[in-house]
């Protein structure tokens, strides 16, 4: 019988299998970064252990950075420390680090992928759930809590029970105006935020093998908000093609050898997925959330759903503490949901071509007057790369707040963060109470539904936006 | 990690499911480089209406947590558990929780046991009217006993084990080093490097 993407890999890194056992995993790549890592340096010096293998190790730092004044010392003095431990652990253990102010530092997902870290047929884990955002490169990566990332630094391994797996096919075109990230919340909206649980997602289909690879990473990432282990695409040549010249990409006869391999790294005709859900790409539109979790998503052209309207008495009862949380009532046109924040960035969508299509919305027009439009690169090349764009200036000349690095207000841990009340629209992944800052409200849209969303002052889509919006001349 | 073999204690009823580990511990909580002091973080923004079935106090001091579908779903923070474990939780039961929290737990020594809805239905009742019930979590047998209910709960051979022993995940791995260094030695050249050592 043929094999699924997932088991060809799988099969790739099993140090040791047994009956009745977890397999024992070898980790290709080990991400690091400053929270979820100094109990684990702090478990390994305890036991007076080394790490393993310093050269499949990387650390950057990302969710405390501040996104202003980052020449200056860092204001908040519990984050102050939890940067300066981890610069202390990399030093002590030999561990290569990106700290805020390096030229490679960014939010830990993007940062893999940019150096050519990142390749097919590879395990990627790091102590951070986002993790399956490698997936996009037919690599297995899933997020690992600390007491693994102990045991990835002691050796290198991981024992894990074989995963199940689940295809999701998505045949036919992306509408115009319809992004990968609208995909993804629609598909979390069908299958529920536990409806992946034990299963590696395999995304695949025609609209997904005509996705950038940008665009793949924003899908496999959100694969943990439907519960899933991790997702993945199959490579291809625009795989290759991202990875190709960059500077851990397999070189001369390294490089032939591996792309050989990756292009191996497909499920079998014969191979047989524990489940399957089928989406038609011409069927989507713009989404967005309502509610509280990833699951609570409908069309930007609906209405907030009556709670009153879900059969099953848990998810009625979670509907309805949403809306009392969110502010909203049944009925009301999720179009007339008036924000006071919108945030682009974070490692769903924080990478070049989300930027490129928010400035590309933005240009000439101006942020709504009272809206506060946070513009935060996924890591400080992404943001070299936009300034050489012109994109901060776009950013800059319609009224937007254009920043550094950093996972920023995905969740708040550095100054960013949504006042009590206050409402935003998100490019980031978790639309959780509190998760911006306490008592904020989240609604998860794209980059394009972020900016239109901007210039408007309430959600909207960029096909909303009239000329007359384009209050000052486009092109500068 | 502590052992775990049975434990019995009283039961919080938690009505709420998709409990995300953003509400089990906020992220301004993560920046503690300890494995210890999250108990006042716990349920941090829940807490603060009186009326949350934790600030209860005939809920005080209880161990078991009793909790609706998809417990733990959203970040990978291991600080969930230990905010749990600091606050006195010994196990958590739900009819379904995230991987990664599950994998946390079960490193911890803090039991997640996983009880169709309708059982877990029958404990909050059983708790709601008697919030002095106990309820016994017993890994050996693998089974929930309270009042009214006797329910058998799967969790594979491996992990019980692991949890009955207190045993250390890192030392069982090493006795494979072996394993270890062969596999090393097989990889593929072109397999990416951080560094050359």
């Amino acid at each position: 019988m043929g094999r699924t993407l997932a088991e060809k890999v799988w099969d790739d890194h099993v140090v040791r299998h047994a009956d009745g056992e977890p397999d024992l995993l070898f980790i290709d790549l080990h991400l690091l970064h400053e929270v979820t890592s100094p109990q684990a340096f702090d478990g390994l010096r305890k036991s007076g252990r080394q790490v393993r293998r310093l050269d499949l190790t990387i650390a950057t730092e990302d969710h405390n950075t501040p996104t202003l004044d980052i020449d200056k010392p860092i204001a908040d003095p519990v984050s102050r420390a939890q940067l300066e431990t981890l610069r202390k652990n990399c030093a002590d253990f030999g561990v290569r680090l990106h700290p805020l102010g390096d030229v490679e530092q960014g939010v830990v997902h993007v940062v893999g992928p940019q150096l050519g870290l990142t390749q097919p047929g590879t395990t990627v884990v790091c102590g951070d759930s986002h993790t399956s955002t490698h997936g996009a490169f037919g690599a297995l990566a899933f997020g690992i809590g600390t007491s693994q990332v102990e045991h990835v630094l002691a050796t290198q391994t991981l024992p894990m029970a074989r995963p199940r797996t689940m295809a999701i096919t998505v045949d036919g075109e992306l509408p115009d105006g319809v992004t990968a990230k609208d995909l993804i919340l629609a598909i979390i909206a069908k299958i529920g935020t536990g409806g992946g649980q034990g299963y590696v997602l395999e995304y695949r289909g025609s609209a997904i093998e005509k996705l950038s690879m940008e665009a793949r990473m924003t899908i496999c990432n959100m694969s943990i908000e439907a519960g899933a282990r991790a997702g993945m695409i199959a490579p291809d040549e625009t795989t290759f093609e991202y990875i190709e010249g960059r500077p851990h990409a397999p070189q001369g006869e390294d490089w032939d050898a591996a792309v050989a391999y990756w292009k191996t790294l497909r499920s079998d005709e014969d191979a047989v997925f524990d489940a399957e859900v089928v989406i038609d790409a011409d069927s989507l539109s713009p989404f967005v959330t309502w509610g509280t979790n990833p699951g609570q998503g409908a069309p930007l052209s609906a209405q907030v759903p009556d709670p009153a309207s879900y059969e099953d008495a848990s998810e009625r009862y979670a509907a309805e503490k949403a809306l009392e949380y969110m502010g909203l009532t049944a009925g009301q046109p999720l179009r007339d949901i008036k924000v006071d924040t919108v945030f682009v960035g974070s490692c769903t969508n924080g990478r070049i071509e989300d930027l490129r299509a928010a400035a590309a919305i933005v240009e000439g027009r101006k942020v709504a007057d009272g809206v506060r439009m946070l513009v935060v690169p996924g890591s400080a090349r992404v943001g070299l790369q936009a300034v050489d764009e012109g994109l901060d200036t776009v950013f800059k000349q319609a009224g937007a707040e254009w920043r550094h690095a950093g996972c920023s207000m995905c969740l708040g841990m550095n100054p960013d963060q949504l006042a009590p009340g206050e409402r935003s629209a998100s490019t980031s992944n978790r639309n959780f109470e509190g998760r911006q800052g306490k008592g904020g409200r989240t609604h998860l849209v794209s980059p394009q539904v972020a900016a239109a969303t901007a210039v408007l002052g309430h959600l909207a889509s960029p096909a909303d936006l009239s000329d007359a919006d384009a209050r000052t001349p486009a092109g500068v | 990690m502590e052992a775990f073999t049975t434990h019995t204690g009283r039961a919080v009823p938690l009505r709420r499911s998709n409990v995300d580990t953003d509400q089990i511990i906020p992220a301004h909580w993560l920046k503690k480089v300890t494995r210890d002091g999250f108990e006042d973080g716990l349920f941090e923004a829940w807490r603060k209406d009186p009326e949350f079935v934790l600030n209860k106090p005939e809920y005080q001091g209880a161990t078991v947590l009793v909790a609706g579908p998809d417990f733990g779903t959203g970040s990978s923070r291991e600080h969930a558990v230990w905010a749990l474990q600091n606050y006195g939780f010994k196990a958590v039961i739900s009819s379904r929780f995230a991987d990664i929290f599950r994998g946390n737990s079960l490193k911890n020594g803090l039991l997640t046991v996983v009880l169709e809805q309708d059982v877990v239905d029958r404990l909050w009742a059983l708790v709601e009217a008697d919030p002095t019930a106990e309820i016994t979590v017993d890994l050996q047998e693998r089974q929930v006993r309270a009042e009214g209910v006797t329910a058998d709960f799967e969790l594979d051979e491996n992990s019980r084990w692991r949890l009955l022993n207190g045993l250390d995940d890192i030392s069982i791995t090493l006795q494979n080093e072996g394993d270890i260094a062969t596999y090393e030695a097989g990889r593929p050249a072109f397999k990416p490097r951080t560094v050359q050592v």
